[in-house]
Formats: structure tokens, sequence, C-alpha cells
């Protein structure tokens, strides 16, 4: 018996739990892979509008996003409440736009680069007249592909 | 006393715990989020260089938006939830009875077949975006309608679902081959013609 009491700590080895942190970060590996960063915070409100006869946007990196609404709360002071547009990280006028889109094409590898997607989120109460001249420019740049990113639902939850 | 028994062994346990934070964090920040919208093709700066199209008036079918959200439709005020109707009606009007799918009409007034009729929406600079999108969606529900139709009827199933399958990249190449041939159709059916003029300011 001598033979076994010379282990001093506990008789019962604990379970060892050496390979938990692996196990873990397996999983966080997983998830730092799959998942995207949003990769820009918004600094428009930006509730989009419902729509019922939508399409799936395909690849994130085939996609180009443009941002329009009235600028959020912090932002009013500054840059009052008329919607705007958020390219990236920052507010843009119109005529940026054209730039934008070339700038975003040139940094996607050679052959997405004719089948990228503009996907423009605009917030539902911002005014046609912005819309048609971010259409224009995308027209300009011959970024003709575009996507109204819209919340599944009733359209008519629209109007009320 | 010293101890003998040499550098004791770092504690690892604790490890997990900073994983398992480092794991939560990524679980909360990151959002899978697969967006959905209406597909549009804007036309192309310079116009193809063909010869002046004449389109006749009764092809046309006119779709203005004022500032107020209200509608004219082929000059006559319309409420939104009747559009889709009008649309489909329009669509497969069928005035000259070349399209033998069709189900329309057949007034002469109205389109003379699907190939030829044109939607055309004008809106308003003052138009707010969700009245513009309920239009939309309704223009392209009144298609989907038509085209699901015709695509149940010809292999029992909806047309919005194959053309999600089909652009789903998942889907097996040889599916999705399949899958072309049919869409093709179905879309050649009812090709969809929807223009948009430059808006007004006034």
């Amino acid at each position: 018996m001598a033979k076994f009491a010379k282990k001093k700590d506990g008789d019962l080895p604990a379970v060892s739990t050496a390979s938990l942190p692996d196990i873990v970060f397996m999983l966080l590996f997983f998830f730092m892979t799959v998942t995207t960063m949003k990769d820009s915070s918004l600094l428009v409100e930006n509730t989009l509008p419902n729509a019922s006869e939508t399409k799936k946007l395909e690849k994130k990196d085939r996609v180009i996003y443009i941002y329009v609404g009235k600028p959020t709360q912090e932002y009013q002071k500054v840059f009052g409440t008329e919607p705007k547009i958020q390219l990236n990280d920052k507010f843009a006028n119109v005529e940026e736009v054209g730039s934008y889109i070339l700038a975003e094409r040139a940094k996607k590898p050679q052959e997405l680069q004719n089948v990228l997607t503009t996907a423009l989120k605009v917030d539902k109460d911002a005014n046609m007249g912005l819309i048609a001249d971010i259409k224009q420019e995308l027209r300009k740049v011959n970024a003709l592909k575009v996507n109204y990113t819209t919340y599944e639902g009733d359209a008519f939850n629209n109007l009320q | 006393m010293p101890r003998r028994k040499g550098a004791p062994e770092v504690n690892a346990g604790s490890m997990a715990d900073i994983a398992f934070l480092l794991l939560i964090f990524f679980l909360v920040t990151t959002t899978i989020e697969t967006d959905a919208g209406l597909d549009r093709m804007l036309p192309p700066m310079e116009p193809p260089e063909d010869v002046d199209v004449v389109i006749k008036q009764k092809n046309i079918f006119t779709v203005n938006i004022n500032k107020n959200g209200q509608l004219l439709v082929e000059d006559n005020l319309m409420n939104l939830k009747d559009l889709r109707k009008a649309a489909v009606a329009f669509l497969e009007n069928n005035g000259d009875g070349s399209c033998n799918y069709c189900k329309g009409k057949k007034d002469a007034s109205s389109s003379d077949n699907p190939e030829k009729a044109i939607i055309s929406l004008k809106n308003d600079r003052e138009t707010k975006y969700k009245t513009y999108i309920t239009v939309q969606n309704e223009l392209v529900g009144a298609y989907n309608e038509l085209r699901n139709r015709e695509a149940q009827r010809l292999f029992g199933r909806d047309f919005t679902e194959m053309e999600a399958e089909f652009l789903n990249p998942e889907t097996p190449s040889k599916v999705r081959d399949d899958l072309k041939d049919k869409v093709k159709r179905v879309q050649d059916m009812f090709p969809q013609k929807l223009s948009e003029a430059e808006t007004t300011s006034n």
C-alpha cells in the first residue's frame, strides 16, 4: 500500500481539462473566420422600407454599400436633418459617389469587378430626388446593377 | 525550506475562461446577416445605337407618383392597392392575340403582347423613398405573379422559388444548369420592361 500512498495529492486524479482551451479556441477561430464584422458604423438613420418581392443579396464580397438617411442625433447639429449619403465611414456629397464606386471596384479582384452590385440602403423617409441623383452617378460609372435593400415584409406597411 | 519540485506548473485552468470570453465576445458582436432587397438594373448612360424605336402609346403603362405619394396610372388616380392588378391586366392584355398563354382581355387600346408591354415609372423629387419602394414592389410583384402562374403551369413550381434556387451559389451546378433554361424560358414569356424616367422637380 505504501507504494500508492506516496502520491500525496489526491487519490482520485482530476479530469484533465487541459484540452478544453483547445476546443474553445477551435470554436473561437471558427466564429472569427466565419463572421464578417460590420465594417462601418452608421452615421445615418437607417430604417429600411418593407418589400415582399425581395431577392437575397449573394456573396458579400460582391456588394458595395451606400447608405442614405438623415444624420443620427449626435450629427444633426453639424450636418442638419436633411438626408445625407454615407460612404464607408463618412458623409459624402452626391458627386463623390462615382469616385467611391470606382475606388471600391478597383479594390475587388479582377474577376469580380464585372459582377458587383450596389446595395442602396436608404432610409424610408428619404426623398427620391437624392436617390435619383445617386442613380445618375451610378449610371455615369456604369454600375448598373443596384439592389434596393429592404426588410422582408408587407410593402403596404410602409405607408402607415 | 526551499522547494525541491522545480518550477511549479503554470495553471492553465483559466485559459478556458479567457477563450470563452473571447468566444462570447465574437458571438455577440458579429451578425450573420443576409440582406435582401429589390434587384434593379439601371439603364446605361449611352443608349444602344439602334434606330429610334417607335413605341405605341398603348404599349406604355405610365405610373406617376407625386410628392404626396399619390398615384396617377394611365392618367387616372389610383389606389396603391389596385396597382398590382392593373399592371397584371396591362401586361397580359394581349391586344394582338400573339401570346397564347395570356389570359388578358384583348383590349385593343391596351398593350399588344407582353413582349411589347412597357411599364414607365416616373416620380417626383420629393416622393418619399418608401412610396417608391412600395410601387416598385407592386410592379415587380405583378411580373412575379404572371411568371409564377406560367411556371406553375409548365413546371409545377413557382418561378420565384426556381429563381432563388438558381441564384443560390450552394445549389449544385447540375441542378443549376437545368434550372437556367427553365428560368430563362419563363422570363422570356414576361420580360421585365420597367423604364424609369428621370425625376421631375416641379
